[in-house]
This record gives C-alpha cells, structure tokens and sequence, in this order.
C-alpha cells in the first residue's frame, strides 16, 4: 500500500501546503495597495542600474564541476562502506585503489590553482611599437585642449 | 451521537494513509513551535553576549515578541517588483520550505517514531538539502536585483562545498555502523554516554580509544560542515548584509520572506539532529536504561539537538564573517583531505581489529 517513500511525499506535500496556508492565511489579511515606486526593485536603495543578470565570476563553474566529480564519488563510496565490515582487507585494498585514482585529480586540481579563490593578477597592456611617441601624443583630445 | 464519532474517529484511524498523515503532521508543529522558541532564544543570547537585553516590552521578558513578529510578517504588504520572474519569485519559497521539511522525514525523534523508515535515511538528508539549494538559486535568480543573484551563487557554491565533507562524515558513520537508516544508528549507539560514536562507539575498550581521535575529528568537521549548511555566520556570505543587503532574498517582503526563515530555522534543526543521531546518540539516554523510553527518548533528541543549535547561536555571535577565498580555502583543502586521512584510518581500524 503506502511505501516509506510515499511517505516522504506525503512530508514533501505538507511542506507545500504548510507554504500555501500561510500566504492564504496572508492574502486574506494583508492590504495590497501597489504603485510604481513600491514595485520598482529595490537592490539597495538606488534606482537600478544595467541589467541584473551580470555576467558572473568562472570560479562557479569549476567549483560546480569538482562538486560534480567529488559528489559522484562519495555516491561510490556509500555502498563500499555498508558492507564495509564485511569485506575486510580486501574492501581497504580497492579502496585505497579508487581513493588513489581520485587523489590524483585532487592534487591536480590543488596544484593547478582551482580550489583557490584568489583574484587575478591584472594585467597591464603595454605598447610595443617602432614609431617613437612623443609625450604628448598618447593624451586624450580632452588633455591636450587643457 | 457520541458513538457515531468514536466510530467516524475508529473508521478514519483504521486507513493507512489518514494515520500516515496525521503522524507526519506532528514534526509540522514541532517545527512552528521550535522555530518561535528559536528565534526568542537567539535574540536574547545574541543581546546579552553584546551586553544588551534585547526585547522586553511584549510579555515576561518579551516573551511574546517572536509571536507579535509574525503577526506583522503576516499583516505585511507583500510585493513583488516589476521586473522579476513572477513564476520563479512565486514558486521559490515553496521548494525551499518543502525540500527543509521533507528531511524531518527521516529524523528519528523517539525510539517508536520516525517519519519513513527508509534504509537511506542519511542519504536522503542530503539530497533534501539539495532541494534547498535549488529554491535559493531560484530566489537568487528571479528577483532581477545583483545582489540577489551573487548571493544565490554564493549560497550554491558554499552549499554544495560543504556538501562534500557532510557526505564524507556520513560515509565513514556508514562504515562503522554499517547503515545509512538513522534509526539504526542511534540503536548502535544506545546504551549510555560511553557508547555514542564521538566517543568510539561501543567497542571493546582498545578498539574505542584507537577510533576515538578519528570520530573526535569527525564529528567537529560535520559540526563546522553543518554551520555552513544552513549559511549562517561566520558562514554567512549569501546574505552578508554588509556587501550584498539581503542576500537572495532582498526582493521578498512579508509571509514570503517570512518563509525562508523557516525554512533556515527549520535546516538548522536538521543539522543539529543529523549531527546528534551519528555521533551523540540520538534519542538514547546518557545515562544507559535510566531515564529512557520512548517519551524520554523525544525529550533527550531535542534537548541535544537545542544545546547544538545554542552552540551555533554562540559562533555566530562570537566569529566575524569569511571572506569567500577563505570559505573556499577551509571547505576543500582543510575539511576535505581531513576526512580522507579520517576515511583510512578508520577503514585500517576496522579491518585491523576483526
């Protein structure tokens, strides 16, 4: 008949509804009187500038991929571990084979730079050129009209 | 009349899925209530380490307060901008409360009650946690404000590092115990303050202090682990107030950002219960059969778990916040090759004694 996991879905209803009742509850109460202003976004205060969606940093990429490959792993190691006490030595041998392998892109990682978050070093472009520049033709329109 | 409704009651009680219901209502109102003790808990401690009183105008000690706070969160205008996703704003509080409660599926809060007896118990606390993560990058995203959105990036990045070490713990419980069902766990453990796994499990004496340093360790790294689950401070980046207003959600107003905080307070009791059946015993009794039984065993789980979530409210008022390079920093090269060192020793451990 019900599962156990029909019963977390029965949890999983109840959270929903738990949310629904609440802002039922709520718009049953609450007054709702919006003007522009107020459904202007707020960010911090300042009228919005450019678009929100931002192009956003690479690290959260790499940090999602090695999440990927670790997590995967972890999901190999639980079934090794249930019967753990029940393999023996040969269960430690062919895991530190597999914890082996995956060590090794662990310290690839690490030593490649990825698990840190620094900043970049900018970098500043530099003119090589053969023409000789003189002081003043490098300045802006606006610097030479002063 | 009166007979009709014993009937009615004895007829609604003899269906499976009514019962099935009912039982899963209870951590419900567990949850609603602890939240409102929560909150109350951390405004004072927080006040009184600052050297403050914090509120005492509603009630004995505003008493009362947490209670008036949520009739003003439900009176509040709720508004959604303009420009946001209004689908994903809608549907985001909705799958951050859902995926925080279906994890009190698996907590076994007394010797006779747990929501669904499921052999992967721990596992599915994780994946749960997932949910979580996915309705915050929602909010994150929805919301059409910068600040949302870094702070949901920030929330999943954190979130999903310190999945691993979470992971990791769980794994190494795994092998000691050899089960995943948290039920089964705190069984192991039972019998007194000397069986809990913090301190060895129940060994013979020899065995116990060799695994002691390793589930010692353990258990701290699943402690820190849990801290930045549930993004609170010195793990607070996603809604770092000081760079970010709000986090994801600066945009919600009223029930609705009433709801992440549920859901937040409702995830730091799943932490603090996770953490409380693997290594500290879970409902058993410290005391061995003195003080256990069923009744007791709900007393004993919540009273550790409330003095794990006190421990929290303590480093988050005591530490500053980390900056994100150094999140990084501790989650994947101190936690991470810790609990691989961990991993080993208890493996050679374990096969070193049988």
């Amino acid at each position: 008949m019900l599962t156990e996991f029909g019963k977390i879905f029965i949890f999983f209803l109840l959270g929903i509804g738990l949310v629904a009742a609440g802002l039922v509850t709520a718009w049953l109460l609450r007054p709702a009187r919006p003007y522009p202003e107020k459904r202007a976004t707020y960010e911090c205060g300042e009228e919005p500038i450019g678009s929100p969606w931002v192009r956003l940093n690479v690290r959260f990429y790499i940090i999602a991929l090695i999440f990927l490959i670790f997590d995967v792993e972890v999901v190999f190691l639980f079934p090794w571990a249930l019967v753990y006490r029940n393999l023996g030595l040969f269960g430690l041998f062919e895991m530190v084979v597999f914890l082996g392998i995956l060590f090794v892109g662990y310290a690839y990682v690490w030593a490649k730079g990825d698990l840190s978050w620094d900043k970049p070093t900018p970098q500043i472009p530099t003119l090589h050129s053969r023409v000789h520049f003189s002081e003043g033709d490098l300045q802006t329109p606006s610097e030479q009209r002063r | 009349m009166i007979e009709t409704v014993q009937q009615f009651i004895l007829a609604l009680l003899a269906n499976e899925l009514v019962v099935a219901v009912i039982l899963s209502v209870l951590p419900l109102v567990f949850v609603i209530i602890y939240t409102l003790v929560v909150l109350y808990t951390e405004m004072k401690v927080a006040a009184h380490i600052q050297d403050r009183v914090a509120y005492m105008m509603t009630g004995w000690h505003g008493i009362l307060q947490p209670i008036a706070d949520m009739i003003k969160l439900l009176l509040k205008e709720d508004i959604i901008p303009e420009k946001a996703d209004r689908i994903l704003f809608r549907v985001a509080p909705y799958v951050t409360f859902a995926g925080s409660y279906a994890a009190f599926a698996v907590l076994p809060f007394t010797s006779i009650y747990i929501g669904a007896n499921i052999h992967l118990g721990a596992f599915f606390l994780i994946a749960s946690g997932s949910i979580v993560v996915v309705g915050i990058l929602m909010a994150g995203w929805s919301s059409n404000n910068k600040w949302s959105l870094l702070g949901g990036l920030r929330s999943a990045a954190q979130m999903v590092s310190y999945e691993i070490p979470t992971a990791l713990a769980l794994v190494i419980v795994a092998m000691i115990t050899g089960s995943l069902n948290l039920q089964e766990i705190t069984k192991f453990q039972d019998g007194g303050i000397h069986n809990w796994l913090i301190f060895g499990g129940p060994f013979p004496l020899k065995t116990k202090l060799l695994l002691l340093p390793f589930t010692l360790i353990t258990f701290i790294i699943l402690f820190v682990a849990s801290i930045a689950e549930v993004n609170r401070t010195p793990f607070d980046l996603p809604e770092a107030e000081s760079e970010l207003v709000q986090g994801f959600f600066t945009e919600y107003s009223g029930l609705r950002f009433a709801m992440f905080y549920l859901s937040e307070y409702a995830n730091l009791f799943v932490v603090s219960a996770l953490s409380v059946s693997l290594f500290l015993g879970g409902w058993s009794s410290p005391f061995g059969s003195v003080l256990s039984g069923p009744v007791w065993g709900i007393f004993w789980f919540v009273s550790k778990a409330y003095v794990l979530v006190l421990l929290q409210i303590w480093v988050r008022w005591t530490l500053p916040r980390l900056r994100v390079d150094q999140l990084m920093y501790v989650s994947w090269k101190v936690l991470t090759p810790w609990l691989f060192v961990c991993l080993l020793a208890v493996g050679a451990i374990l096969v070193s004694v049988e």
